[in-house]
Order: structure tokens, then C-alpha cells, then sequence
């Protein structure tokens, strides 16, 4: 019996508002509400809530034998929460027929993975409350931004305890294996992988409404035809996509609602079955194990990560940001740490990608610059703002270790006073006749308090 | 194929971008095994690089005939060409010129700039090209800029060969809307008896089209290239030892090159920055006007202007720069950020300026977009990782534009009238 593995992504940044460099320390707000707002409307409105309603409306009619799952980063929750909470809603329903499973990612759907384990560590923590409060599930699946993945990032998954994780079937891995099995990672045979079917994945996603693709217009029973095709012995096929190719990547009016309508009952006619992530890799055992030296991720042809930190800009922004990971953590500051999670969502350094110089397509449209030079001097506008905050929090002049020693002392400061006076209390308490009271205790305490210090 | 080819200027003596384009495109076209050019010039100095074709000076085409030595001819124009080629010009004289003020040779005089009789002098050229027309034998006729459009057109009424005219500039450039009816008539005629029209960008094939009221079909993009640069250039050092980045305007201080809108960048990034001076080099009728500007807005201690510069003193400056501005109003095409890119000079252009159009590892901008200007400046002298990509990139992408290219595709366009 083959299995059907729906996982839907989606993710939106908080874009930038135009930051000239003379608001530098003047200025200390960064976003684009108009356009946050503007988008995430545009695509609740086309996509989000239609799409909600058809899967919930499947699941019913199916009564539970259709499953999908979702990976939904923490920014995009933030602006559902505040630009269209009906589709926090839908998501809630969904969830609650227990057939919807909601995966763990990183909060900002951040590069942490690749530079900062701390952070890293930290995000994936941030997005699972973050899921936990709202969907009352915990997300036992991980799946790192746009399918990121190497050996190592999957120790790190791994020892945050997490045993499934996702990522893409690139062909410098994968080679001649087919992604539609469940693999092991080579470096820690308790992670489980489950790969994307690129082929039928993009099928739906990209090539769906393209006329000149020779297979169009592609129909749930040919669909389902090809997925029954596929040799006996390969079970599993992944199919992960963008939550907005229903209504904006496919516009409604390409019958896409239709065709996601129609596929379950195909499929079922044909003995197939749906399954979420989790049930998947519970249910089948691993038939080998992927080594990947080398971060692969789903973006391009070239499944790397040049369309992040592929050219200097990119790396330069990159590094700066992650150079002040270390000093934010000392600090409080709410603000100053949402900016800073803000700050690190992938996007930004997408748009500051040359590639679609020569290869003309996606890079461009999703940018809000006119050119990625723009994109790069918005951006480091922003971050020199915001490291000179995160200075100006501490002395330049502290080291971080020792600034860290400095205020553990302080945050314990409150403790340490509160043990010595208890402790003085019961000394003062054996002697109250022996001393004079109130001029000694002032001098002790002062002077245990100045050797704390 | 025989070109015959009408310019105003070639190197060593240019006074602008016309003479390097002239210089460059035939070069270019050289590379072409049967292509045979004849570059006439109002007046060459003598030092001019004939290896690759043959020029012929307007002031030393007779037009009136006069008995003069094989030895006179010899002396006085042995080093323009063959005193043979005097006599065979002399044949070919065909009316009666001697109302005119010639010399000894019956040769009229030319100053072979831009003096305030221009247009005298647009019609002397014109008198010469009949004289040359009816000597060489050719196929296609190809004039350079509206100076010649006269003489091109004389030439094509004469011998009935086609004619191309190459706009590098129009009077819309020059004037900035302002424009002289004498030369946009001169302008106009020339391109309704082309039978081919070459713009050196798509916004000059615009203007062509809308303002010159010229058929779409007929008019077609040839972009400039740049010709590489010689290692004696590459290996100027930087000269400036200020610790501050520089910032380079380098052109024509006119209307056109939007000096006034460098200076207001550079006052708004030197308000909030102390890293940066700015140099504004070459000289123009706007010079005094910047200066007083400069001085108003207080930013003298950090703005510098050099006056006009010359040959290698331009690479000079450019070696010395960290980042290279041409804010033009409207350029035809701007050779000039490209040399600054050879150089490894990170550039930033207008929009307004034909060379956008091919250019893609440089920033662009507005030109009436100062704070976006300033911007990228500040970034630029602020985020090596910024510089460093654009030098190496820019640098990577102009040796890619080459003037065979261009060469090639005017050579097509040939094709298309000569058969």
C-alpha cells in the first residue's frame, strides 16, 4: 500500500521599511507594516482561508483518512496573529480533528543552523511553545528552514531530541537512490529522514498551470496514475510544497482547489493512503542511511546554499549578524530581541542575491528591492542601527565572557543578599544579648555586600 | 565591404566620448577580415593609429584646383598620407569653389573642434565630402554624430550608396529639453534621409523614435563597449594618502552630467559621516556654480575639485578613487563608469544613463535621488564586503563588453543594404 505524505510550508518575514543610513541611531523602528500587513492579507485572503476550508472539508469527508502536516515559522504566526487571525483559526480546527500535525522549525526560519548551534537551539525551542500554545500539540517532526540540511545539523536535531527530520532528496546526495523510502542519517542512526519527491512535488507547485509543459493539464487521476506506477517496493511519496501554491503560486482560477479536491478519491480508489510525517517514519523502517557532508537545501537547481551566503554581500551581512549573537543573548531588552529574530529570516539575505543575473527567475520576483545592492545596504543600514542598540545595552570596552561573569553576579546579587541576611539573622538571633544591634548590622552588611562585588 | 565613415574626432586629440567611441568601434570592426574603412576627420593631427584603417582629413582635401609640386604636396602632407591620394582627390573636384577661402593646396581650414562658427564649419565638411565621395570607392556610408550627418548625406546624394547614421548624443542630452531648432534640424534632416539608424542605447533609440519622429524599424541599438585598458594603466598606484575613502565625479561639469546632484549626496553622507571625501574632476561651464555650491553648504574641507584632467591623469584619479559617481540627467550612453570598473572602481550610475542598460554589478539610482545616492556611497565606503564584490565583479563583467561586438552588429546592419 503506497502513502501519500502532504507537508505544507509557509513563512513570511518581516520586510524592511527604505532605511537610509543617515536614520542610523535615530530611528529605531525597521519594518514595512504597509506591506506586511498588504501581503499577508493578499495571500489569507487567495490562499490561506480557502485552502484551510478545503482541507477541512476533506478531512471531514474522508472521515479522517485524509492527513496533512504544516511547518509554519513563528514570524508568519506573529503577522497571522496580527493581520488575519481567521487563519490562526482555521489552523486551530484543523488541528483539531488530530489528523493535521504542525512540525518544528526554527522561529524565524533563521540560517542559525548553519553558524550559531546557541541560537539555533534557542529558535527551535521559541517555535514549539510558540506551536504548543497554539495548536495544543508538540511538534515531534523537524524541519529546518527551506529544507537545510547536513550531518551536522542533524546531531544538533538530534541531541535537541528530536528523532524525524525532513529535508529535500538533492541529487549530489541522493545520487541514484530514490527519495520515496525513509533513510537514517549517516552520523547518528537514530535520526530518521524522510526526502521530498522533487518530481511530483514541483509537478503541482510549479509546473500545475504551465501550458507549455507537455503534461499539461495535469488531472488528479493521471497524478495518481504515475504515484501507482512507481515500482512496488517504494512506499512513501513526500509531496512538499508551499502552502500558497493553493490560490497564489496557482491561482484559483487554474483549477488547482479542484484538483487537490479530487486527488484523496483517486488515491483511495487505488488503495493508497495519507499519512503525516510522524506516522510515516513510525511506520516504515529506514532502508538506508544519507551522508551529507555538505548543507543541501531545496532552493535551485544547484540544492545548496548559494542563494543565501553565495556572494560576498550575502556572506558579509551574515557574519554581522551573527558576530553580535553572542553580546545580544547578555541582554534583556524585549524589543532589542524581537528585532534581532526579525532580523535573521532568511529572506534578507535571499534578496541580496546576484544568481538571477544569469538565471532570470525566481530571486527577482519575491524581493521588495529593486536590485540585491539595494537589498544589501537596506539591510546593513538596519543592522548598524541595531548593533549600536546592542552596544549601547553594555560598555563596548567588556569582554562577553567577562561581561557574562559580571552579570551572573548581578542577577544574583538579590539571592546572595537574601542567604547572607538569613544567615546574619540567625548569628544576630544566638547573640541578641551580646550585641548592640542595629550600627553592626549595617557595617556587616555592607561589607559583604562590597566583597560580592 | 568598404565603409566610408564621417566623425568629428580620433584619438590621441578627443575632446569626449565621441572620439573613444569612433575609435573603438572601428578598431572593433577591423577584427572583420574584408572589412576596409575610411575614417574622415575635419582635421587630423598626424599621430593618429592608421594600422587599422585610413583616415583622410577634410582640411587636406583640395576643393579648388590649384597646380602644386608632387615635392610641396609631399612636404606639407607627407605625414597625413600618400601624395598621391592628393592628386586623386584633386580629379575629383566638382564645382567651382573659388569664392572660398582656401589656401595654397585649395584646401579649406578646420579647426576640428567645437568653435562658435560650427555650423560654417558642418558646411565645409559637407563641400569636402563630395570631394571624397567622388574619389574612394566604397559601399556603405556611415556618419558620427550630427556634425556629420551634412556631409553623409552629400556623400549618399553624389555616389547613391546607403547611409547609416550613428546618434551618440542628441540635442535632448545636450540641452536637457532646451533645445537649439538649428541643430535639432540638422539633427532631424540627417536621420529622415538615413536609410539605418545606430543609437548607442535603447533610451536614445527612444528618443530618436518619439522625439525624431523616426520609423521604429529602422532605428537599432548598438551599445558602446570599452576597449581594455593597457597594464601601464592598471599599474598607476593610488596617489591620495588621505585614510578617508574617495569618492569620484569625473566628466564634464555641464547640466547634463548632474554635478549639482553629487554635491548634494555628498553633503548629505559627509553630515554623518567622517570617512568619506569627495573629489569632483574635470571642468565645464557649471565649475564656478559648484564651487559657490560647495562652499555654501559647508562641506569644502572634504570636497575637492582638480580641474580639467587628461590621459593618464584620468586613470590617475580613477586608481586613487574607492567609489566612482556619474549622477548624469541624461547620458546617450557614459563610457565612463566602465573605465572605472576596469580600474576596479566601484560605480554607481543613473538610471538616465544608456550604459544602465547593460550594466549589472554596479548601483544604480536616480539621478534626482540624492538620499539614495548618498546611501549607496555610505555603504559602499563602509561595507568592504560591498566593495569587494562590485570591484571584483564589475570588474569581471566589463571585460566581457568588447567593442567586436558592437562591431559585429553594426557590420550586420550593413549586410542588410549591401548585398
Amino acid at each position: 500500500m503506497k502513502t501519500i505524505c502532504f507537508y505544507f510550508q509557509i513563512h513570511q518575514p518581516f520586510r524592511l521599511k527604505r532605511y537610509r543610513f543617515f536614520n542610523i541611531g535615530r530611528d529605531q523602528y525597521y519594518y514595512d507594516d504597509f506591506s506586511n500587513e498588504d501581503i499577508m492579507q493578499k495571500i489569507a485572503a487567495s490562499s490561506f482561508i480557502p485552502a484551510n476550508r478545503m482541507l477541512f472539508d476533506l478531512i471531514n469527508q474522508y472521515k479522517g483518512r485524509f492527513k496533512v502536516a504544516f511547518s509554519i515559522s513563528g514570524t508568519a504566526l506573529e503577522q497571522m496573529e496580527i493581520y488575519a487571525p481567521e487563519v490562526i483559526d482555521g489552523f486551530r480546527q484543523l488541528s483539531s480533528t488530530g489528523n493535521v500535525e504542525f512540525l518544528a522549525e526554527t522561529y524565524a526560519h533563521s540560517l542559525a543552523s548553519l553558524i550559531d548551534p546557541i541560537e539555533f537551539k534557542n529558535q527551535v525551542k521559541q517555535h514549539s511553545d510558540k506551536i504548543e500554545m497554539l495548536f495544543d500539540q508538540k511538534p515531534t517532526v523537524f524541519r529546518n528552514t527551506e529544507l537545510i540540511y547536513s550531518d551536522d545539523i542533524g546531531q544538533a536535531v538530534y541531541e535537541m531530541g528530536y528523532d524525524k527530520m525532513i529535508t529535500e532528496s538533492a541529487k549530489q546526495v541522493l545520487g541514484w537512490k530514490s527519495p520515496n523510502f525513509v533513510y537514517t542519517s549517516a552520523v547518528q542512526p537514530n535520526l530518521k529522514l524522510l526526502l521530498k519527491n522533487s518530481k511530483f512535488s514541483d509537478d503541482i507547485m510549479f509546473r500545475f498551470s504551465n501550458y507549455s509543459w507537455s503534461e499539461y493539464p495535469l488531472t488528479a487521476d493521471k497524478f495518481i496514475e504515475w504515484i501507482d506506477n512507481l515500482p512496488a517496493e517504494e512506499q512513501v511519496v513526500n509531496l512538499f510544497m508551499n502552502y500558497e501554491t493553493f490560490g497564489s503560486m496557482q491561482p484559483s482560477h487554474t483549477g488547482i482547489f479542484e484538483f487537490m479536491k479530487a486527488l484523496p478519491h483517486f488515491a483511495f480508489e487505488k488503495g493508497m493512503k495519507f499519512a503525516t510525517p510522524s506516522e510515516v517514519m513510525n511506520d516504515n523502517e529506514p532502508i538506508g542511511a544519507l551522508k551529507v557532508p555538505y548543507p543541501i537545501s531545496w532552493a535551485d537547481e544547484e540544492r545548496d546554499l548559494s542563494a543565501w551566503i553565495g556572494n560576498t554581500l550575502q556572506k558579509e551581512a551574515f557574519k554581522t549578524l551573527y558576530d553580535i549573537g553572542e553580546r545580544l543573548r547578555l541582554c534583556n531588552d524585549r524589543r532589542l530581541k524581537h528585532d534581532w529574530l526579525y532580523l535573521q529570516s532568511s529572506d534578507h539575505f535571499y534578496y541580496m542575491s546576484t544568481k538571477h543575473f544569469s538565471d532570470g527567475t525566481v530571486h527577482g520576483q519575491f524581493s521588495p528591492y529593486p536590485s540585491p545592492y539595494d537589498a544589501f545596504n537596506n539591510y546593513m543600514n538596519v543592522l548598524s542601527d541595531f548593533i549600536g542598540r546592542v552596544k549601547a545595552q553594555y560598555p563596548d570596552s567588556v569582554e562577553n565572557e567577562e561581561l557574562n561573569a559580571l552579570l551572573i553576579t548581578i542577577n544574583n546579587q538579590a539571592l546572595e543578599i537574601k542567604k547572607l541576611q538569613a544567615e546574619l539573622k540567625t548569628v544576630i538571633d544566638k547573640n541578641v544579648e551580646k550585641l548592640v544591634e542595629s550600627p553592626k548590622k549595617e557595617k556587616k552588611k555592607e561589607s559583604k555586600k562590597s566583597m560580592n562585588q | 565591404m568598404k565603409a566610408l565613415m564621417f566623425g568629428w574626432e580620433f584619438p590621441p586629440h578627443i575632446l569626449g566620448g565621441l572620439g573613444t567611441a569612433s575609435y573603438g568601434l572601428t578598431r572593433g570592426m577591423s577584427t572583420q577580415e574584408d572589412m576596409e574603412i575610411t575614417f574622415v576627420i575635419p582635421k587630423p593631427w598626424g599621430d593618429e593609429d592608421q594600422s587599422f584603417l585610413k583616415i583622410i582629413g577634410a582640411n587636406n582635401t583640395p576643393i579648388v584646383w590649384r597646380d602644386v609640386q608632387w615635392e610641396t604636396v609631399k612636404e606639407r602632407l607627407g605625414k597625413f598620407m600618400d601624395p598621391q591620394e592628393y592628386y586623386n582627390l584633386r580629379d575629383n573636384i566638382y564645382a567651382d569653389f573659388n569664392y572660398m577661402h582656401t589656401n595654397d593646396l585649395g584646401c579649406l581650414e578646420f579647426s576640428g573642434k567645437y568653435p562658435d562658427n560650427l555650423l560654417e564649419e558642418i558646411n565645409n565638411y559637407s563641400i569636402v565630402a563630395g570631394v571624397i565621395a567622388r574619389t574612394y570607392d566604397f559601399d556603405i556610408i556611415h556618419s558620427h554624430d550630427w556634425l556629420t550627418y551634412a556631409a553623409g548625406m552629400h556623400a549618399k546624394t553624389v555616389t547613391g550608396k546607403p547611409l547609416v547614421i550613428h546618434v551618440h548624443a542628441t540635442d535632448f542630452d545636450r540641452s536637457g529639453g532646451d533645445v537649439n531648432p538649428l541643430v535639432y534640424n540638422i539633427e532631424k534632416n540627417g536621420m529622415d534621409h538615413a536609410d539605418h539608424i545606430i543609437c548607442v542605447s535603447n533610451l536614445t533609440r527612444r528618443i530618436v523614435i518619439e522625439k525624431y519622429h523616426q520609423d521604429p524599424s529602422k532605428v537599432t541599438t548598438v551599445h558602446n563597449a570599452v576597449e581594455p585598458l593597457s597594464p601601464d594603466k592598471i599599474a598607476i598606484d593610488r596617489l591620495t594618502k588621505v585614510p578617508e575613502k574617495v569618492v569620484t565625479f569625473l566628466g564634464r561639469i555641464t547640466m547634463q552630467k548632474g554635478p549639482e546632484y553629487f554635491v548634494d549626496a555628498a553633503t548629505q553622507v559627509l553630515k554623518n559621516a567622517n570617512h568619506i571625501r569627495f573629489v569632483m574632476a574635470g571642468s565645464g561651464d557649471m565649475m564656478n556654480k559648484m564651487i559657490r555650491l560647495v562652499a555654501d553648504r559647508g562641506i569644502s574641507d572634504k570636497f575637492h575639485f582638480t580641474g580639467f584632467l587628461q590621459g593618464k591623469q584620468v586613470y590617475e584619479m580613477l586608481n586613487s578613487s574607492d567609489v566612482y559617481v556619474m549622477p548624469s540627467v541624461s547620458e546617450p550612453f557614459g563610457i565612463s563608469p566602465l573605465e572605472a570598473m576596469q580600474c576596479g572602481v566601484p560605480s554607481i550610475i543613473s538610471h538616465q544613463s544608456g550604459c544602465s542598460e547593460i550594466l549589472q554589478n554596479v548601483i544604480k539610482t536616480d539621478y534626482w535621488d540624492v538620499d539614495g545616492m548618498a546611501d549607496a556611497i555610505y555603504s559602499i565606503c563602509t561595507h568592504p564586503g560591498m566593495a569587494e564584490f562590485l570591484r571584483i565583479e564589475g570588474k569581471k563583467e566589463v571585460d566581457q563588453i568588447k567593442w567586436e561586438y558592437a562591431g559585429q552588429k553594426v557590420r550586420d546592419i550593413y549586410n542588410k543594404y549591401v548585398r
